[in-house]
């Protein structure tokens, strides 16, 4: 994992709350075997007509919304499926970060260990950032902070080894492996 | 000094501890079981290669196929092609690392193949006080026997291919208390759905909940699966449940429980885990099942649901809740009871299990579907449709003009290709009513197999008790 410590960019606004993993990623995708190239199918049944053309209206396909790299979403975005080909397809097409009141434990999970940073804030700072769709945030994980264009600072919470992992760039598995003598400790007094 | 009250929860938390969480550090936890399938392992099973390691523990790792496989005995059995090539692509790649990497494989074949979340329990692997994990949300389901279960990402499935372990840290708790007897007609399903409708989709985000209470305890197996089963739609990773004597005449003289000496051992220990009077919760909720109905969801996920005889409620100034409707092509106001339906699917983790397919027939039997109505039923693994075919239920679903196939996740979210056409009804088993997750533009309404049944035969949606003696 590469490490992540400060970027800064504009907001894409998807207000709907309950955003699953379906959305994110349909069922049909999820036949392929490798973790790349599924930018293309991120929130496709939105995204695309039935014949393949992007749909004007939808937000990803406006102007605007190019190079956005940090998504504003509603309450409780990532629920369902633990899929985790829903932030390898948002990390693919260019994000880096969602903003939501509330995201769902398997897909901050999923997120964290890929570099892709779940920011969870008060109803306050989504409901102003929702409303001011296209602002320059810029998000510090070293202090875990957002600064919006507003002059604000937002204190987000990510746990204390996440955030070291996101620093350093650390992966995780690395940190298990480096752990077998303790794991043999407890294999051999449970006796398994 | 008196021992501190503890949750189940706690209790298999602290057994699992190889290291205890830290200010700075998650807690490494062991996994006594770890279930992997075709669809989220080979991107995990890729990093092993790449890092040139082992799967720790084969003897606790255990492969099945059942989301991409298809349901139709020819592609099976009869040395069809298996039509989506990419599915074809996964199957054999499960096939492949299994073989490279010495883990058992109940395979396409197999007589004991079947839905992950179904095999478990009915191979009696699944245990009381284990920690079991796969990647695969409805993992929860599991938690039923007393297990502490919860769905992982691939990136985890890595890590405990690699080292039997995972970092985590302690969830909150929740007990989610239930009294009174549910009436006829109305199913564990229904529970279900109605905590979800009562906590909402995200309620239980953060927290492991248990089920408690005079109801969960006169549940038989098959039910309590189905309760856990969801709790993830509820946001919860896990739902558990406190192992008891219908727990322990469940599993006794399964394949792989333990027998003999080391069954008496077992139970002995087994009956620790229940929460100890006056241990805390972070958080309860009551429920009275005594005044539930059939609940049949209307919207776009599983928090949008009402008794079978109420009208799709009302929401100003709620744009979700509006585009939700749209996509359904309900009216607020409307009363849910005799929309139409086209497609009936009776399968799936939650309900795909022998007695909900009892269920399902005791509704069917001599009775047909009607015209115009695809039906499919889908046992949840092999032996779940042995059992079935020996009692005749196949007859009864043939009978009635439905179709009955090989086991799988099928319709729960098409990527078999058993897909609800465009714009189409569904009245599903299964556990998710998310826009296109039956297939692109299908409409899918949740509810029990009674109530998918009744539906089937009456092409609109049906409160079963008007078709139950």
């Amino acid at each position: 994992m590469k490490p992540v410590q400060t970027f800064t960019s504009r907001t894409v606004i998807l207000p709907l709350s309950n955003i699953d993993t379906d959305q994110i990623i349909p069922a049909r995708f999820l036949t392929t075997t490798t973790r790349e190239g599924l930018g293309s199918s991120l929130f496709a049944d939105w995204r695309y007509e039935s014949h393949g053309a992007p749909k004007s209206d939808f937000i990803l396909n406006r102007p605007e919304a190019q190079g956005c790299r940090i998504l504003v979403a509603g309450h409780n975005f990532g629920c369902g499926s633990s899929r985790e080909h829903a932030p390898w397809a948002l990390l693919d097409y260019g994000f880096q970060a969602v903003i939501s009141t509330e995201i769902a434990d398997i897909f901050r999970n999923n997120s964290l260990k890929n570099g892709f940073l779940p920011i969870v804030v008060d109803e306050a700072t989504s409901d102003w950032l929702l409303a001011n769709p296209g602002v320059e945030v810029t998000v510090n994980v070293e202090d875990t902070t957002l600064a919006l264009p507003n002059g604000t600072r937002v204190k987000f919470p990510l746990e204390a080894f996440s955030r070291y992992c996101l620093l350093n760039g650390v992966d995780e598995l690395g940190f298990l492996l480096d752990r077998r003598p303790q794991i043999e400790a407890y294999e051999r007094q449970r006796q398994i | 000094m008196a021992k501190l009250a503890q949750t189940m929860f706690e209790k298999v938390w602290r057994q699992h501890e190889v290291s205890a969480e830290t200010a700075d550090t998650p807690a490494v936890l062991y996994i006594d079981l770890h279930l992997i399938h075709e669809v989220t392992s080979p991107q995990a099973f890729s990093v092993l290669r790449e890092r040139g390691l082992p799967v720790r523990r084969v003897d606790r790792t255990l492969a099945t196929m059942d989301h991409s496989t298809p349901t139709r005995t020819e592609q099976i059995f009869g040395g069809a092609p298996i039509s989506i090539e990419s599915a074809a692509r996964q199957v054999r790649e499960l096939e492949t690392n299994c073989a490279q990497f010495g883990v058992e494989l109940l395979g396409l074949r197999h007589n004991q193949r079947g839905i992950v979340h179904i095999i478990g329990p009915e191979l009696g692997i699944t245990q009381p006080g284990k920690t079991v994990v796969c990647g695969d949300s409805h993992t929860s389901t599991h938690g039923a026997l007393g297990a502490l279960a919860f769905g992982i990402g691939t990136t985890e499935v890595g890590h405990v291919l690699a080292t039997q372990c995972l970092l985590q840290r302690k969830a909150r708790t929740l007990a989610l208390n239930v009294s009174g007897r549910l009436r006829p007609g109305v199913t564990a399903k229904d529970l279900i759905l109605a905590i979800i409708g009562k906590i909402g989709v995200g309620g239980g985000t953060g927290y492991v909940i248990e089920y408690r209470g005079e109801t969960i305890r006169g549940l038989d197996m098959d039910e309590r699966m189905t309760i856990c089963n969801m709790s993830i739609e509820a946001g919860a990773r896990a739902g558990m449940i406190a192992p008891d004597e219908t727990t322990y005449r469940y599993l006794a003289g399964r394949p792989r429980a333990p027998q003999g000496a080391a069954w008496e051992r077992a139970v002995e220990q087994w009956r620790q885990l229940p929460t100890d009077d006056g241990a805390k919760f972070d958080k309860e909720v009551d429920i009275d099942a005594s005044t539930l109905e059939p609940m049949i969801t209307y919207g776009t996920n599983p928090g949008m649901v009402i008794p079978i005889s109420a009208s799709i409620p009302t929401r100003a100034n709620d744009a979700a809740f509006s585009k939700s409707l749209a996509y359904m092509g309900f009216e607020a106001g409307a009363p849910i009871k005799d929309q139409p339906v086209n497609v009936v699917f009776v399968g799936s983790c939650t309900n795909g299990r022998i007695s909900d397919l009892r269920s399902a027939a005791n509704v069917l039997r001599g009775r047909k579907i009607a015209k115009g109505v695809q039906m499919l039923v889908i046992p949840g693994s092999q032996q779940v449709k042995k059992e079935a075919e020996a009692e005749g239920l196949h007859q009864v679903f043939i009978d009635a003009g439905a179709e009955w196939r090989e086991s799988g996740c099928s319709m729960c979210l098409g990527m078999n290709g058993d897909l609800v056409p465009k714009g189409q009804y569904s009245v599903s088993t299964s556990n998710r009513n998310f826009e296109g997750r039956q297939g692109i533009g299908a409409r899918t309404l949740l509810a029990s197999p009674l109530t998918a049944a009744a539906s089937a035969v009456r092409g609109r949606v049906t409160d079963p008790r008007e078709l139950l003696s």
